[in-house]
């Protein structure tokens, strides 16, 4: 049976090729850090279950420092703009097609383990959804191959391409997942809930539903990153109060908390890369605003969709 | 109370830009300290208490990692990307013949968002299609019903360019299964003893999704008669 073990073996040999390319890129003036931030994730990958609670910490811990220490960008070769042209005016839309290989696996694979006697015992059901998508990243990845028969490190080195592109951020949902443990241990969110007690009343559901997509909007508007205010917000009033006290359906509360926190993340200056970016690269005249124009033509959209969240939570995640 | 000092360390650390990984570990460390704090405790019982919070995370960390296993997913689409996706999805995007701006947008944010919903998020953005396609073409719909855009309308339109761009985004790309969002809250929940699949919260994705389509709708045909009263009879704005 195909277990999550097996994931992180492929994903420890990913980080691991990331780390050794990277030490082998002469372009990238830091190409030992990120070869060691990789190296690091790889290891993390492939030994995690071996080297203790306290080896795991003092990884997490590397990594952030590497992190915060500035990692480069490599520069893998890959194909030149006219190539590319090229090539997309030859394949036409056939091109899409295995991008959507990815997708359509990893949904069949699931109801395929979920469903059938056959699937359980091939896939692990308990962690389909994340199997079978690997699955379709290993299939789309062999289609790729065989028909655009590129060179056979192309698609380490493209994929080193891109996550050298993300950087450091790669980590942070794993980080702030892992932040979210120590606050449940330490109380974090029983605390809070009583310091909500005292000045809002949550004794409803309505409340507590508002209190907690508001409280989701408003972090990520201070903090520009909705993944930020998501494990402080569920760990105060999301689990406590609107699931465990309402009996809220916790698939439901948090998914659609988080896109009342996308809500905030459309209103605030902080969130650089998806308001103020824009509004440079469209040399909008008041870019240097806090409200600058991307931002002043979301609020519109954003206000009502979060009133649209609250209700949505409100009517949809409680059993009637 | 004391145990609020890591909300406090994670909102102060984002707030003055410190690197969200370091602000990460600082707040749980000082979370783990404060809620071991007592007014007798010395040296020794504060070191074991870090010690013991490191481990604590990095259990957590070990136990999350199937957050991170969605980079995986780049080693296709870099594939694709060499091959000329995203030169198609521009030419794709350039056949798109709309009357008006308002509609041109309209048929991007559809597109953008379905896409995304389908994991390709790398398909839209402000430094691949916004600036070098969306927005010229939005411009271009209003400059060839009305004649020279003056300044005001011409940044009006880009700024709604890049917001089409960002709503479609955010309410498209937490339907598809693989994405940080979606694996911070599986790995949070799991932390806190509650097991989802990552499809449980995409298929949730939908209704907002829905309802970010319909409500950017309306944005869309309110910026049209906007531009249209401002631009077709300028001798009477003035």
């Amino acid at each position: 049976m195909i277990t999550l073990a097996y994931v992180y073996i492929v994903g420890g040999l990913f980080f691991a090729a990331m780390s050794v390319l990277s030490a082998l890129d002469p372009s990238n003036p830091r190409r030992f850090r990120n070869a060691a931030f990789w190296g690091m994730l790889a290891l993390s990958f492939l030994a995690g279950n071996y080297v203790g609670d306290l080896g795991n910490g003092m990884l997490a811990l590397g990594l952030a420092v590497l992190g915060a220490w500035g990692l480069g960008q490599g520069k893998p070769k890959t194909t030149t703009p006219d190539e590319r042209r090229a090539s997309a005016e030859k394949r036409g839309n056939l091109l899409f097609l295995p991008a959507l290989i990815i997708p359509a696996v990893a949904l069949a694979g699931t109801l395929i383990a979920k469903q059938t006697r056959w699937g359980a015992q091939l896939i692990d059901p308990g962690q389909a959804t994340l199997i079978s998508l690997v699955l379709g990243v290993i299939i789309a990845v062999a289609v790729c191959m065989a028909w655009l028969r590129p060179p056979a490190l192309a698609p380490l080195q493209e994929g080193r391409r891109l996550i050298d592109a993300v950087g450091w951020a790669a980590i942070l949902p794993q980080m702030l997942a892992s932040l979210g443990a120590v606050f449940l241990a330490a109380g974090v969110g029983d605390q809070v809930g009583k310091v909500f007690a005292d000045y809002i009343p949550l004794d409803t559901r309505t409340m507590a539903v508002v209190a907690y997509c508001v409280g989701m909007a408003l972090f990520t508007i201070l903090m520009g990153n909705a993944f930020a205010a998501f494990p402080v917000m569920t760990a105060a009033v999301g689990l406590p109060v609107v699931v465990a006290k309402f009996g809220g359906d916790p698939a439901i509360v948090c998914a659609i908390g988080m896109l009342a926190g996308f809500c905030g993340t459309l209103m605030t200056p902080m969130a650089a890369n998806f308001n103020v970016v824009p509004a440079n690269l469209l040399e909008l005249p008041d870019r240097k605003l806090a409200l600058n124009g991307v931002i002043r033509a979301q609020i519109p959209t954003a206000l009502p969709l979060l009133v649209a969240n609250i209700i949505l939570m409100r009517f949809l995640a409680f059993p009637s | 109370m004391l145990v609020l000092l890591g909300i406090a360390v994670v909102v102060f650390g984002f707030v003055v830009r410190a690197n969200p990984l370091l602000v990460v570990v600082a707040a749980a460390l000082v979370t783990g300290l404060a809620a071991a704090w007592t007014p007798e405790a010395d040296f020794a019982v504060m070191w074991q208490a870090a010690v013991s919070t490191l481990e604590a995370f990095g259990k957590a960390f070990n136990d999350s990692r199937y957050v991170s296993v969605v980079w995986l997913v780049l080693v296709a689409i870099g594939l694709l990307e060499r091959a000329g996706l995203q030169e198609r999805a521009r030419i794709v995007i350039s056949k798109v013949r709309a009357a008006t701006t308002g509609r041109l947008l309209w048929v991007y944010f559809i597109v953008r968002q379905i896409t995304s919903a389908m994991g390709l998020t790398q398909l839209g953005g402000h430094a691949q299609m916004v600036r070098p396609l969306v927005a010229p073409m939005a411009e271009g719909a209003s400059e060839s019903r009305f004649g020279a855009l003056p300044d005001r309308e011409r940044y009006l339109i880009r700024a709604h360019s890049a917001a089409t761009d960002n709503i479609a985004l955010f309410f498209g790309e937490d339907i598809f299964i693989a994405i940080g969002s979606i694996l911070l809250i599986v790995g949070f929940l799991d932390q806190s003893g509650v097991k989802v699949e990552p499809i449980q919260l995409s298929v949730w994705a939908i209704p907002t999704a829905i309802a970010a389509l319909a409500i950017h709708s309306v944005r869309l045909f309110l910026l049209d008669r906007r531009l249209k009263r401002a631009l077709a009879n300028p001798g009477i704005a003035q």
